[in-house]
């Protein structure tokens, strides 16, 4: 897992659910963070924002925790880096 | 107090254009789903809903009246006239004076705002249709019917999201109980199918990619819907008195708020809500045989609302029917409790009990008797009606059998 994806990924989490951002950890729960149905929709939100994705709503069904979450990021990243024709 | 008859019965919806092609639709199971016509939904998540097809005003209003109305203000003129015309209502000025109107809606007219919306964002106009403010408002339905009869008696529009007409005929039915007033023309209509709407409710994750499968296993949320439904409310002895035909008795309503979340449900606010439709209606929970839930197929309600049930009804839960008819005509919000009220009624009335439609596999926490997919025959007695809205705000109807 990249550190930089990790920090981004940390980072939108504690922003969405306005906590520090120390608070969130690659280990952290959902229901650690206390992270509901409708925070969870937030943090996709802002995760497709922040990484210029599309989160399909098959791929967020089991994800519980940051962990998870951090390698659906790159997973979804991968596919995009692989369908886009690269530039120079 | 007076005892409530409901003598006229209008709707529009997916599923037909009146009560009876309506029903008609649901004891068949016939889901009204399907793609978005009136929206491109490409881009989307989801591509179906429950649409009124092929919708014109044209056989219902003039072009120019038309252009005054939103398409869910025509949508409730539309019900209201048929459920009037089956009242067989003769008006006279003091009963227009002693007749309120009260309507549900929870967007009003979105798509016309939507529409001024994009003339000013995106195309950069610098000007918005006059009329955009007039048909956007939520109480232009209530309005538009009052002119359409020339109704002078207190009308007013609801807006409690999903729960809108459940609050607005329980409302109404207090109304003519009390004696406030003498006739009540109550439901609800809603239009929601517009490209910004849609967006929204894409950013909530709680719409199905395919169909609406309530209490089944594998369902993925709600599908979306539009039309309106009205009844007519008056009270039983003067139905008696003129000869109306009496489609069913409305006897209770309970309502509630969660003061938990804004969006999640409550089991203990929606039980409050049942509990106190039944003490209302001064019944008792063994009464009740069948239950039009809110059934929506998101994966919080319906295990919530089976929870909600059990702690109610006990063992009599097992005993109970229920069925959610969003599977048939979509999750039409504001106008939701009012298509939901109709098949209530004409349930009892016809003494048939409308499916589940879409149902694949058992929930073991959704473990009720919900009419998977085929009607089924029952002289049912008594009848609730539950709305569980966005905003923890609960309202349940019951009926009555005549």
């Amino acid at each position: 897992m990249s550190d930089e994806i990790i920090e981004r990924v940390r980072k939108v989490i504690a922003a969405s659910k306005r906590i520090p951002d120390e608070q969130v950890t690659i280990d952290s729960t959902f229901e650690e963070l206390g992270i509901d149905s409708m925070d969870a929709v937030e943090v996709l939100f802002a995760l497709e924002n922040e990484f210029d994705i599309n989160i399909p709503d098959e791929e967020v069904k089991s994800v519980r925790n940051v962990r998870q979450m951090v390698a659906g990021v790159e997973r979804l990243l991968a596919a995009k880096s692989a369908s886009t024709p690269a530039t120079q | 107090m007076r005892r409530v008859a409901i003598t006229g019965l209008g709707v529009i919806a997916a599923p037909g254009r009146t009560a009876c092609d309506f029903w008609t639709s649901l004891i068949e199971g016939r889901p009204a789903i399907g793609p978005l016509q009136s929206v491109d939904c490409t881009a989307m998540r989801f591509q179906n809903g429950a649409e009124v097809r092929g919708y014109s005003h044209q056989p219902y209003f003039e072009d120019r009246r038309a252009d005054f109305m939103d398409r869910f203000a025509q949508f409730a003129v539309i019900a209201a006239r048929e459920a009037v015309a089956g009242a067989g209502i003769e008006w006279t000025p003091e009963l227009r004076e002693n007749t309120a109107i009260i309507t549900g809606s929870c967007v009003g007219g979105q798509s016309t705002e939507d529409l001024g919306f994009v003339e000013v964002y995106k195309l950069a106009h610098n000007r918005v249709h006059p009329l955009t403010i007039p048909k956007t408002m939520s109480n232009a339905g209530a309005s538009h019917i009052s002119m359409e009869f020339g109704i002078t008696g207190p009308s007013f529009t609801i807006s409690t999201a999903c729960s809108s007409a459940a609050h607005a005929i329980g409302q109404a039915f207090w109304m003519v109980r009390s004696g406030m007033v003498d006739l009540a023309l109550t439901g609800g209509s809603e239009a929601p199918f517009s490209f910004g709407i849609l967006k929204a409710w894409e950013a909530m994750r709680v719409v199905s990619p395919d169909t609406c499968r309530p209490f089944s296993r594998d369902r993925h949320g709600m599908i979306l819907g539009e039309g309106a439904g009205i009844l007519v409310l008056e009270p039983l002895e003067a139905a008696q008195a003129r000869g109306a035909r009496i489609h069913a008795e409305l006897v209770g309503f309970g309502m509630s708020a969660d003061a938990c979340h804004i969006t999640q449900p409550s089991a203990e606010g929606a039980a409050r809500a049942i509990r106190g439709a039944l003490r209302d209606a001064a019944i008792e929970p063994e009464q009740i045989s069948y239950i039009n839930a809110h059934g929506t197929a998101t994966a919080a309600n319906d295990p919530t609302e089976t929870a909600a049930i059990r702690s109610v009804f006990g063992a009599h839960a097992n005993k109970l029917a229920i069925s959610s008819t969003k599977s048939m005509h979509g999750h039409a919000l504001g106008a939701a409790a009012a298509l939901e009220a109709v098949a209530a009624i004409l349930a009892l009335r016809e003494g048939v009990l409308p499916p589940t439609a879409n149902f694949r596999m058992a929930d073991p926490e959704c473990d009720l008797d919900i009419i998977p997919n085929r009607a089924r025959p029952a002289q049912a007695e008594y009848a609730l009606s539950n709305s569980f809205a966005f905003g923890g705000l609960n309202a349940v109807l019951a009926f009555k059998k005549v």
